[in-house]
């Protein structure tokens, strides 16, 4: 389809874009497009104003910062994957990125992009939400927990800016892994289960587990993560990992019904647990 | 004016007097001679044409599966920046006539008014209702926005065997059945009575969606009088000719022009809305004007495929030996009957014994009216249907009788030395080995190994379970004897003309009637002339696809292009040796009895005396000593019209891994093992496998048009409308038997369609084969993870 017409500016600064927004109601921001140029050639959205922050150098980089990793909000999902300082600190957003479509798409989407877009079929947002990460806008700090609101949409209000990511870094023994179930290798996850895990002895002393496409937002799996809580790696967590589907209201649609979703996101859940566990 | 000096051109042109060509073209894997200009864009697609005061067409299109329409608006879409015009369906009703179907297959067919913009009722979602036409392609979609539409809605007709009750709603006054079809050999009352074994499924063809890299697109352009259209179609010719009958422009005065198109399936096998309308509005307009299609417009309006309920009863003797088989055929022909809509399931009517012997045969086929796209040829057209159900249902019989399943095949096929054999459904085949291509693959495969580990797994409870898949196939390919295509009603014949035209400097131009769109019949063509005449490849051109240059052709489909269109350009080189042969035994003063043609030269038998086809050529180009009577010329044509279909054959084996906990499926080896006859060149055939399987495993696993419950096509998009990419698809093993055609002179088959056709079959057969145990026997495709799953619950 072909997109109607709108107006591009291409600021230097957060706040020169920042005001470039505020000038225009139906402004709005584009960072890799790949999310928003389907929208537009669609004709499902009008903007009259595109705000490319993709090359503001304050969204740039990836950054140690001791206790965590600052991702620049236009850092691109190819980036994300060759980044050594996110393969070693937290790998788990790597891993993810990595299943994101095809290398067209990753050489120009963003993590930011990924995140403002809120869509709980994307691989990232449940990423961010398992390793508790932190967003920082032009604005204000919002944790995970509070940004993903509704389907397509974030906490964040119109005229604000993704600037970066904050994603804590987890400690020693802490294993990672993130299972996409999908039926092509360039399709959007049916569902996906991200991962984090720490274990200490042979058990399970700590899980934290995030699920894409279980619902209008991404979520936890706060059952399971209860459950696993020092337990010994066999049939228990199996079990444990049975109740992942617990208060996700997933939905129904061309690429699978619910009750499937929810068979799946046991499935994976538990697949996706032994695997950061280092269990084959 | 200066004399033209022989001599003078032979040296410049390095005319050569000894032979330059020596090895054998035909069989060599060259690479193909398109691919450079193809791959680096240095070409021309319909969409890159451009043309000083071009305009630019969009359609509005009908969000209803049927309704009719009340009122249509364009004023205000007229007002708008850019737009030169806007019309309704009504503006064009008088000239616009309806769209051709050129296979009226039986005597009670209804073939519904199919205006190409409707302006009474539509009929599916995607229905052209309106257009603009402005100065640029956005404004063009920006004004779409300010037409008014009103539409009273009409309930949607969506399923086949509902349509067919009295009661359902009617697509189109005269009812929602399109024809009846019927067909019978042998006494299959008998071979049903008392039969030891009877098997009865049901299967599912899903409706699926054609994706040819290249999206349609038109440019057409008129001096006032005559028109140039050009379109990324596979029919050029075909184009031309229903162009001017459909709309009354006398066809001398259209010229149709097919430049580099980027694959067609099938889907460009059409006489298309848009081309129509866009040869109308150059017309009215008198300005170029272009219209290119983006990709969900395209998922709504390009021709879909398959899309039929397939009955099929095999009655079988206790050790397996077939009886009969009958068949009985729903066959969704969408909302209109287009260019070959009701034809598609009549080309599997003669296939659903496939390579099996057996007495009786019975085939019935109803054509049904629903409010969605129309179907029409895709890959294979109605073959890969027949294959599919009948070697899915001779697997059902294998298990029945707890008989191997190859066991069974093994049992009922054709065997080699009784070919040529005339089956129960009346085709001759000329040639096959069946017994070879299937041990060949079964070496490949590791079948014996595989099914220890299929054990294996079943004894251990593996939650991944092992699959294997058989399918063999034949099919009738080469689209071909025009006397067969009359008789069942075809529109058209199945001919093909070729031409060579010599060079003064001993190159050669070569004319074809095929259509190429990616088959690499620049490549092909060459060789076969290079053979033939026994020039360099290349000192060969090949021109095709503009009416003004291939004047006469029946375009390509139907695995027809090689067996026809190549043999005509070979039987049109053997016209230009005769004439060769002649003016060297006038030249070298000789008998042209006493002459022999060789690698190139024609030499006096027995002598040393010789003269090169270049000499020749450049001789017959000068003129200024030729045997009387001859034309100053050795350029030659050929139409030649095949006496037979052509048989590829195969046997295809796939190995699939089923995990039974997320209904997953993967593909863990495929081997494919073809006859395609004498090749000749192994890279194009292999390409062709390749994409045929890949796109036949696609049916099987990934691909599906969905409608919902109000006719609205949910897969418009290539997110949800999945397409393997390389990624999904395992490495594919392929080889070859060659047993030579016997109805052309270089034992030639068809390729196109075979993997098509072969590997859907071989993997849902190892996707149910992994899933017996159980209790699975069916899983309706595309085998989703989520209806394997379900199938397991
Ligand atoms: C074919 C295809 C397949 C895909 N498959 C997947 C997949 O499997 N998994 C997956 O996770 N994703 C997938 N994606 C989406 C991809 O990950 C996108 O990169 C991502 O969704 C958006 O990032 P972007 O930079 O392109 O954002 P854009 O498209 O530029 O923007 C998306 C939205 O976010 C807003 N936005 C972007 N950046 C900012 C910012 N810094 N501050 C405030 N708002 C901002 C925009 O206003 C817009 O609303 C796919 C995309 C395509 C085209």
């Amino acid at each position: 389809m072909i997109p109607a017409q709108f107006d591009y500016v291409r600021p230097t600064s957060v706040q020169e874009a920042s005001q470039a927004l505020a000038g225009d109601d139906d402004a709005k921001v584009i960072a890799g497009g790949q999310s928003l140029l389907p929208l537009l050639r669609l004709r499902l959205t009008y903007p009259t104003l595109l705000v490319d922050v993709g090359r503001l150098s304050e969204l740039q980089g990836v950054h140690d910062r001791g206790d965590h990793v600052f991702i620049g909000a236009a850092v691109t999902h190819d980036e994300v994957v060759r980044s050594g300082v996110i393969r070693d600190a937290c790998p788990l957003v790597a891993l993810a990125a990595a299943t994101v479509a095809d290398p067209a798409v990753r050489h120009r989407g963003t993590f930011g992009g990924s995140l403002a877009h809120a869509d709980p079929a994307g691989d990232l947002p449940a990423v961010a939400l398992a390793l508790d990460a932190i967003l920082v806008t032009s604005e204000r700090e919002i944790p995970a927990s509070e940004f993903f609101v509704d389907y397509l949409e974030s906490a964040m209000h119109p005229g604000e800016i993704l600037v970066g990511i904050k994603v804590p870094k987890l400690g020693p023994g802490w294993g990672f892994h993130y299972e996409k179930f999908h039926r092509t290798a360039q399709a959007w996850a049916i569902v996906g289960v991200a991962a984090a895990v720490r274990r200490s002895n042979g058990s399970i002393a700590e899980a934290r587990i995030g699920l894409t496409n279980m619902g209008s937002v991404p979520v936890r799996a706060r059952e399971t993560e209860a459950r696993l809580r020092d337990l010994d790696l066999g049939e228990a967590v199996r079990q444990a990992c049975a109740h992942a589907a617990e208060d996700t209201s997933p939905p129904s649609d061309l690429h699978a019904q619910a009750d499937y979703r929810r068979h799946l996101a046991q499935v994976l859940t538990h697949r996706a647990v032994r695997a950061a566990a280092g269990s084959p | 004016m200066s004399e033209i000096d022989p001599a003078a051109i032979a040296e410049q042109a390095d005319v050569p007097t000894e032979p330059k060509q020596a090895s054998h073209e035909v069989g060599r894997a060259r690479r193909r001679k398109e691919d450079a200009r193809l791959l680096t864009g240095r070409t021309q697609w319909t969409d890159n044409i451009q043309l000083p005061g071009m305009l630019y067409v969009q359609f509005l299109r009908s969000p209803m599966a049927h309704a009719r329409i009340t009122r249509v608006d364009v004023e205000a879409a007229r007002q708008l920046p850019g737009v030169v015009a806007a019309f309704s369906g009504r503006d064009f009703a008088a000239e616009q006539g309806s769209l051709p179907c050129a296979w009226p297959v039986s005597e009670d067919i209804v073939i519904p008014d199919h205006p190409p913009m409707a302006y009474e009722e539509v009929r599916y979602v995607g229905e052209a209702v309106a257009c603009v036409v402005a100065t640029s392609r956005y404004q063009a979609a920006d004004a779409l926005e300010a037409i008014e539409v009103d539409y009273e809605p009409l309930p949607a007709v969506l399923d086949m065997n509902e349509a067919l009750t009295g009661t359902s709603p009617k697509v189109h006054d005269q009812g929602n059945q399109a024809f009846t079809w019927k067909f019978g050999q042998g006494d299959i009352d008998e071979a049903f009575r008392d039969a030891p074994v009877v098997i009865d499924r049901t299967y599912v063809q899903q409706r699926l969606i054609p994706t040819a890299m290249e999206p349609r697109a038109v440019v057409c352009t008129t001096d006032g009088q005559s028109f140039t259209m050009w379109s990324a179609t596979q029919i050029p010719h075909i184009l031309r000719f229903l162009l001017a009958a459909t709309t009354g422009i006398p066809e001398h005065m259209i010229r149709v022009i097919a430049p580099d198109v980027g694959g067609g399936f099938g889907s460009k096998l059409q006489v298309t809305a848009e081309e129509v309308l866009c040869l109308l509005l150059a017309r009215r307009l008198g300005k170029p004007v272009k219209w290119t299609e983006s990709r969900s417009e395209g998922n709504l309006t390009v021709h879909h495929g398959r899309d039929q309920i397939q009955h099929i009863m095999i009655a079988a003797e206790g050790d397996g030996r077939i009886r009969g088989i009958k068949v009985d055929l729903l066959a969704d022909m969408g909302a209109y009957l287009m260019l070959v809509t009701p034809g598609v399931p009549l080309l599997g009517a003669f296939m659903y014994n496939g390579i099996y012997k057996m007495d009786a045969y019975d085939f019935a086929c109803t054509g049904v009216f629903t409010t969605k796209m129309p179907t029409d040829a895709y890959r294979g057209a109605g073959r890969p249907e027949a294959t599919y159900a009948l070697e899915r249902a001779i697997d059902e019989l294998a298990h029945e009788l707890k008989l191997d399943p190859m066991q069974v095949r093994r049992l009922n096929w054709i065997k080699h030395e009784e070919f040529p054999y005339t089956t129960i459904a009346g085709l001759t085949y000329d040639s096959g080995n069946y017994e070879a291509a299937t041990d060949r693959a079964m070496a490949l495969f590791g079948y014996d190994k595989l099914r220890a580990e299929q054990a294996d797994r079943r004894d251990r409870g593996d939650p991944v379970q092992l699959g294997l898949g058989i399918s063999t196939y034949t099919e009738m390919c080469g689209l071909a004897p025009s006397r067969v295509l009359g008789s069942l009603s075809y529109g058209a014949g199945g001919w093909e003309h070729g031409s060579v035209r010599m060079l003064p400097t001993g190159k050669v131009e070569v004319v074809t009637g095929s259509s190429a769109h990616g088959q690499g019949h620049e490549t092909a063509w060459s060789q076969i002339v290079a053979d033939a005449l026994g020039v360099p490849y290349e000192d060969v051109s090949v021109l095709h696809g503009d009416t003004a240059i291939s004047h006469k052709g029946m375009d390509t489909y139907g695995s027809r292009s090689l067996v026809v269109g190549g043999m005509a350009v070979l039987q049109a080189c053997e016209k230009v040796k005769e004439k060769a042969r002649r003016l060297a035994a006038h030249t070298l003063e000789c008998s042209p009895d006493d002459i022999e043609f060789s690698q190139g030269a024609f030499k006096v038998k027995g002598t040393s005396q010789q003269k090169t086809i270049q000499e020749l050529t450049l001789a017959a180009f000068a003129a200024h000593d030729l045997p009387d009577g001859m034309e100053p010329r050795l350029d030659a044509d050929a139409t030649i019209d095949p006496e037979n279909f052509s048989y590829p054959h195969g046997t295809h084996l796939c190995a699939v891994e089923v995990d039974t906990e997320t209904g997953q499926t993967k593909i863990r080896s495929y081997v494919a093992v073809d006859d395609v006859g004498r090749v000749v060149n192994p890279l194009i055939v292999e390409g062709q496998v390749h994409g045929g399987i890949a796109q036949g495993i696609a049916q099987a696993l990934f691909e599906e048009a969905v409608y919902d419950a109000e006719g609205n096509l949910l897969t418009s998009t290539m997110a949800d409308y999945l397409l393997p990419s390389a990624a999904d698809l395992p490495t594919f093993v392929t080889d070859r038997t060659e047993t030579p055609a016997t109805s052309n002179p270089l034992g030639v088959k068809g390729v196109g369609e075979a993997g098509t056709i072969a590997s859907t079959p071989a993997v849902v057969n190892a996707v149910v084969d992994a899933l017996r145990p159980q209790g699975v026997h069916d899983i309706q495709m595309p085998c989703t993870p989520e209806r394997v799953w379900r199938a397991l619950q």
